[in-house]
C-alpha cells in the first residue's frame, strides 16, 4: 500500500503546485489589469490615501481641505468644504460615491499631484516608494470669496433660483460664480441620494449649464452686428410704434410701450424697444446676425478650466437639447431680441459684456490662477488667453457709451452705484410660464460692467421665473456685487 | 548526549518556539498598523496562544511521547496565521476564535488520552459511520440556510456545522470498513465482462456514500463538502485496493451525478456560469469571487503587510465572509505570493508528515486512517483555495485550522489528535518497544 500512499501524496502535491501557479498568475501576471479595472474598489481607496491639495480663493480663504482618518493601517483623507454651499458651484466636490465635479474635477491632476512637473513627479515617486502619503498641490482660484458670498446672499434674497457670474474683462478671470439653489458638498459622500432629490437641481451650475432666453440683453449682440456691418450708426433711424410685422406673429414692445417715430438705434437700446431691433434683425439678415453670434462664442463650447460635461453651449435651439445648425432658417426678428429658441448661459452673456468692456477683445475665461506646491512654492501660473475679437474697438466704445446711458437714464437705473459710471443692459425674457396668480413669469437679466472708462468687472445676473423686470429684480443684485468688487 | 536530547517532544518544543516568534511578530504587525504602537494587549494575545500550545505540548509529553514532532507546530502555525488575520478583521471574532481554539485543544486532549491505543477506535467504526450519517441527515433536515447553502444547525445561541465533524467520522468509518473488506474489493470472485465486480453487499456502503454525496450536492447545495467526501472515499479506496477501476468509476460517477444535478437544480449551473465568467455579474453573483481576485492581485509578491491591506471598508469586510471562506484571499493580500505560497507549503508539509505516518503504519486500519485524515486536510485546503483563486467553482468550505469557525477548529484539532495517536503507535513499534 505504501507505493499508493506515495502516489496519492504526489497527486496532492501536484494539485498544490497548481494552486501556487494560479495564485502566481493572479498576483504577478494578471495583477496590473485587475488593478486598473473600474469596478475595483482599490482605485477609490488609492485616491483616498492621497492627501489632495487645498482649493483656496483669490483672497486666501480655504474652500476645500481634508480630514484624516485611519483605515486598514493607513491614513486616508476625506474632503471637507468649510464654505459649504456658498462655493459649491465653482469648487464642486470629490467623493467616493459620486466621483468629482467642478474644480475638484477639472484640476484633479494638480490636486492629486499627478501633474507632469518633473520635480513634483520625482517627489511623488519617492513618497510612494517610501510609503509616505502622497500630497497634492494647492489650487488658487480667481474667485473673490467676499463678492461670492454677497452674490449668494442677494440671489437667495430674491426668493428665486438664479445665477451670478462676474469676470475680469482684461484677463477672463472669474471673480464670482454663484448658482441658486446650491447644495452642501460635504453631504455628497453621505447623503448623495438626498442631494439629488432636492428640488431645483442644485447640482446644476446655472452659470455654466443654465440655458436661458437672454431676452433684451441679447440686443448688445444685435447692435454689435449692426454697427460692425457698417450699414448702421447709433443715429440710424427706425420706424416707431407699438408693434411691427415679422414673418411670424406681430412683435410688440414690452408692456405695450410706444416707441417714438423715428427712433435711433442708440435710443432704442437705452429704452430696449423690441420694434427697432426686430427691424435691425430683418434688415441685417440672419447670416450677419449669426456670424456675429459665432464671433462672440455662441454655437461652440466655451474654453475654460472647468469640467466640459458641466458646460452648456449657447445658441439657437430647435428643441430642448438640440442646438440648431447655424445655417438653418430662423425667425430673425425674434432672435434679434433674444427670443425664438435662442438660449444663452449667464457665462456666455458675461463674456459678451466683458468683450465690450475690454475694447472688443474677448478673453478666455478661467477659474484658477495658479498652482502651489505643498511647501507653498508656485508651480504654475495660468496666463491670460485671447479668445477672439468679436467687435472693433470703435464698436465697443460706442456700445459702452450707450450702455452707460441704460444705467444713467434707461431701464437699468437700479444698478447705479453713487457717482461710479456703470454700463449695463437689462433683459426680461418671457418663459411662457405663469405663477399661481396667473401672472406671466420671466427670466430677469442684467448684464453690466464698471467702471466704464477702465472696466474692472463685467457681470451677468439671471433671476428665474420672476414677475418683475430685469431692471428691478436682477439689476440690484448686480449693483451689490459690483459695489463689493470695485 | 546530543542524541538523547533529540527526542520527538524536544524537537516539537523547538518548532513551537519558532511558531511563537511568528505569532508575536504577526500580532505586533497588526497592532502597529491599527494603533501605530505595540500595546501590551497584542503581546497578551501572543502569550495566550503560546501558552495554549505549550499546554498541548505537555499533554503530548505525557500521553504520546514518541508522536510526530511537526504536526502540532504546523497546525499551531496555521491556527496562528488564521487568528492574526481574524483579529485584523475584527477583534471580537478573534476572541470567539480564541475560545474555539481552547475548546479544540480540550477535545484534542480528550482524544489523545482516550485513543492512546488507536486500535480501540477500530471497534467504533460503525458507530462513527452512523454518527456521520445522522449528522449529515440532521443538517439536511434541520439546517438553516446561510448564503444559499444549508450547512448549519442552530443550537441555542450557537451555529454548528456538522459536516466538519462528519468528515472525521467518515474517514474513521471508511478506514475500518475497507480494512475488513479490502480483499473482497481488491480481488472480487465475480467477474462481469472480464472485469471484477465485488458482490453487492460489499459495494452497498460505498454506493450509499456516493448517493449521500450527491444528495448533499443537489439538496443542500453543498458542492464543497460533496466533493470532499467523494474524494476522500475514492482516495481511500485507491490506497486500500490499488484498483484504478474504483478511481475512474468514482470520478465518472461523480461527474455524471453532477451533470444530473445541473439538470435538476439550476443553482449548480449558475455556480458554474459564475466560475467561468464572474465579470459578467460583478455586482451580484460574481461579487465575492471578483473581490477575492482583486484582493489576491493586490498582494503582489510580498503583500501589503499584516493589517495594511485593503480588507475593510468601515466595519465591513470588502469580500463578504472574508474570515471564513475567503481567509486565503485576505492572507494573500497582506502577505503576497510569498505568504500565500508559504501557507500552501505548510499544508503540504502537514500532509507529508501524515502520509509518512501512514506509510510507516503496520496495520491496515491505522494506515488507511492516517492517509485518509491527511488527505482530508490537504484536499479540503485545495478545494477552498482552488475556489477563491478561480481554479475550480467556488464552494463554501473552510480552510482547515485557519478559517474562523468553531466546528471547523474543533473537528480539525480532533483530527490532529487522531493522527498523533497513530504516529505514537507507529514510532513505538518502530523503536522496537
Amino acid at each position: 500500500m505504501n507505493g499508493r500512499i506515495t502516489r496519492l501524496y504526489r497527486g496532492l502535491a501536484l494539485a498544490f503546485v497548481a494552486l501556487i501557479l494560479m495564485t502566481t498568475y493572479w498576483q504577478v501576471w494578471a495583477a496590473p489589469s485587475l488593478e486598473a479595472r473600474q469596478d475595483n474598489p482599490r482605485l477609490v481607496y488609492k485616491e483616498l490615501s492621497i492627501k489632495r491639495g487645498r482649493i483656496i480663493s483669490a483672497d486666501g480663504v480655504t474652500l476645500a481641505t481634508n480630514t484624516a482618518r485611519r483605515a486598514n493601517g493607513r491614513t486616508i483623507y476625506f474632503r471637507r468644504y468649510p464654505r459649504g454651499g456658498d462655493t459649491a458651484a465653482i469648487v464642486g466636490y470629490s467623493s467616493v460615491q459620486a466621483s468629482r465635479a467642478g474644480v475638484e474635477r477639472s484640476r484633479n491632476d494638480y490636486l492629486t499631484g499627478a501633474n507632469t512637473d518633473l520635480a513634483g513627479g520625482v517627489q511623488r515617486l519617492l513618497d510612494t516608494v517610501q510609503g509616505e502619503t502622497v500630497q497634492g498641490n494647492d489650487v488658487i482660484l480667481s474667485l473673490n470669496l467676499k463678492a461670492q458670498r454677497i452674490a449668494m446672499r442677494e440671489l437667495r434674497a430674491t426668493g428665486h433660483r438664479g445665477a451670478v457670474v462676474a469676470v475680469e474683462p482684461s484677463t477672463g478671470r472669474i471673480l464670482v460664480m454663484a448658482s441658486i439653489p446650491t447644495y452642501d458638498p460635504n453631504d455628497v459622500d453621505t447623503h448623495f441620494g438626498a442631494v439629488l432629490a432636492r428640488p431645483g437641481a442644485p447640482l446644476l451650475n446655472r452659470v455654466t449649464q443654465g440655458l436661458y432666453p437672454p431676452g433684451s440683453t441679447f440686443k448688445i449682440v444685435t447692435a454689435s452686428a449692426a454697427l460692425e456691418s457698417g450699414k448702421f450708426t447709433p443715429d440710424s433711424e427706425f420706424k416707431g410704434g407699438t408693434c411691427v410685422k415679422t414673418q411670424g406673429p406681430r412683435l410688440c414692445n414690452a408692456s405695450g410701450e410706444v416707441a417714438p417715430d423715428p427712433s435711433t438705434l442708440a435710443d432704442s437700446l437705452v429704452h430696449s424697444y423690441n420694434t427697432t431691433f426686430a427691424q435691425v434683425g430683418q434688415k441685417l439678415g440672419q447670416d450677419a446676425l449669426i456670424e456675429q453670434m459665432q464671433k462672440f462664442g455662441f454655437f461652440s463650447p466655451i474654453p475654460i478650466d472647468y469640467p466640459r460635461d458641466q458646460m452648456a453651449t449657447s445658441g439657437i435651439y430647435t428643441r430642448p437639447g438640440k442646438l440648431a445648425q447655424p445655417d438653418g432658417r430662423v425667425d430673425v426678428a425674434r432672435v434679434a431680441i433674444g427670443q425664438a429658441g435662442l438660449l444663452a448661459t449667464p457665462l456666455q452673456m458675461a463674456l459678451v459684456t466683458a468683450s465690450i468692456a475690454n475694447r472688443g477683445v474677448m478673453m478666455e475665461p478661467r477659474v484658477t490662477d495658479k498652482i502651489l506646491s505643498p511647501s507653498g512654492r508656485t508651480i504654475q501660473t495660468f496666463g491670460n488667453q485671447e479668445m477672439g475679437r468679436p467687435v472693433s474697438p470703435q464698436t465697443a466704445a460706442t456700445l459702452s457709451e450707450i450702455m452707460q446711458r441704460v444705467v444713467d437714464e434707461g431701464t437699468g437705473t437700479a444698478a447705479q452705484i453713487g457717482d461710479l459710471p456703470v454700463a449695463g443692459k437689462t433683459g426680461t425674457a418671457q418663459t411662457g410660464r405663469k405663477d399661481s396668480a396667473g401672472r406671466p413669469l420671466s427670466d430677469a437679466w442684467f448684464v453690466a460692467f464698471a467702471p466704464v472708462s477702465a472696466p474692472k468687472v463685467a457681470i451677468a445676473v439671471v433671476v428665474e421665473d420672476s414677475t418683475g423686470f430685469g431692471g428691478t429684480v436682477a439689476a440690484p443684485v448686480a449693483r451689490d456685487v459690483l459695489d463689493e468688487l470695485l | 548526549m546530543i542524541d538523547r536530547l533529540q527526542t520527538p517532544r524536544n524537537r516539537e518544543l523547538v518548532n513551537l518556539l519558532v511558531v511563537a516568534l511568528l505569532v508575536v511578530t504577526g500580532f505586533g504587525a497588526v497592532f502597529i498598523a491599527r494603533e501605530n504602537a505595540v500595546s501590551t494587549t497584542s503581546l497578551t494575545y501572543a502569550a495566550f496562544f503560546i501558552g495554549l500550545y505549550l499546554i498541548a505540548h505537555v499533554v503530548l509529553r505525557i500521553a504520546l511521547p514518541r508522536a510526530d514532532p511537526y504536526l502540532l507546530p504546523l497546525a499551531a502555525l496555521l491556527a496562528a496565521i488564521g487568528e492574526v488575520e481574524i483579529y485584523r478583521i475584527n477583534p471580537d471574532l478573534a476572541r470567539d476564535q480564541g475560545v474555539w481554539i481552547i475548546v479544540g485543544l480540550i477535545v484534542f486532549t480528550v482524544i489523545v488520552f482516550a485513543f492512546r491505543d488507536i486500535r480501540k477506535l477500530e471497534a467504533l467504526k460503525y458507530t462513527c459511520g452512523a454518527a456521520a450519517v445522522i449528522l449529515l441527515a440532521a443538517t439536511m433536515v434541520l439546517g438553516t440556510e446561510v448564503n444559499g447553502a444549508r450547512l448549519w444547525i442552530r443550537i441555542g445561541g450557537y451555529q454548528i456545522q456538522p459536516g466538519e465533524f462528519a468528515k472525521v467520522l467518515l474517514v474513521v468509518f471508511i478506514a475500518g470498513y475497507l480494512r475488513e473488506n479490502r480483499e473482497v474489493l481488491e480481488r472480487p470472485s465475480r467477474r462481469v465482462l472480464g472485469v471484477g465486480i465485488p458482490a453487492m453487499r460489499h459495494l452497498m456502503p460505498l454506493l450509499a456514500m456516493w448517493g449521500m454525496a450527491l444528495l448533499l450536492l443537489v439538496a443542500v447545495n453543498d458542492f464543497g463538502s460533496s466533493l470532499l467526501y467523494f474524494s476522500i472515499l475514492i482516495a481511500m479506496l485507491y490506497i486500500a485496493t490499488g484498483r484504478m477501476l474504483y478511481v475512474l468509476g468514482g470520478i465518472a460517477a461523480f461527474v455524471l451525478g453532477a451533470l444530473a444535478a445541473v439538470q435538476v437544480a439550476p443553482h449548480v449551473q449558475d455556480r458554474i456560469d459564475v466560475w467561468l465568467n464572474p465579470w459578467a455579474t460583478p455586482r451580484t453573483t460574481g461579487y465575492q469571487i471578483v473581490q477575492s481576485l482583486y484582493s489576491i492581485a493586490d498582494g503582489g509578491i510580498f503583500g501589503t503587510g499584516f493589517g495594511r491591506g485593503f480588507v475593510m471598508v468601515g466595519k465591513q469586510t470588502v469580500i463578504p465572509d472574508a474570515q471564513t471562506d475567503f481567509i486565503f484571499s485576505v492572507i494573500a493580500t497582506e502577505t503576497g505570493l510569498a505568504g500565500a505560497a508559504g501557507l500552501l507549503l505548510v499544508y503540504l508539509a502537514f500532509v507529508y508528515r501524515g502520509m509518512k505516518i501512514a506509510s510507516m503504519a503496520d496495520d491496515g486500519f491505522t494506515k488507511l486512517l492516517a492517509a485518509g485524515l491527511s488527505f482530508a486536510i490537504g484536499f479540503q485546503a485545495f478545494v477552498i483555495v482552488a475556489g477563491v483563486t478561480k481554479l475550480l467553482p467556488l464552494t463554501g468550505i473552510t480552510l482547515p485550522f485557519v478559517s474562523y469557525g468553531g466546528s471547523s477548529i474543533v473537528a480539525n484539532f480532533g483530527l490532529l489528535a487522531l493522527l498523533l495517536c497513530v504516529s505514537e503507535r507507529v514510532n513505538r513499534e518502530g523503536a522496537g518497544a
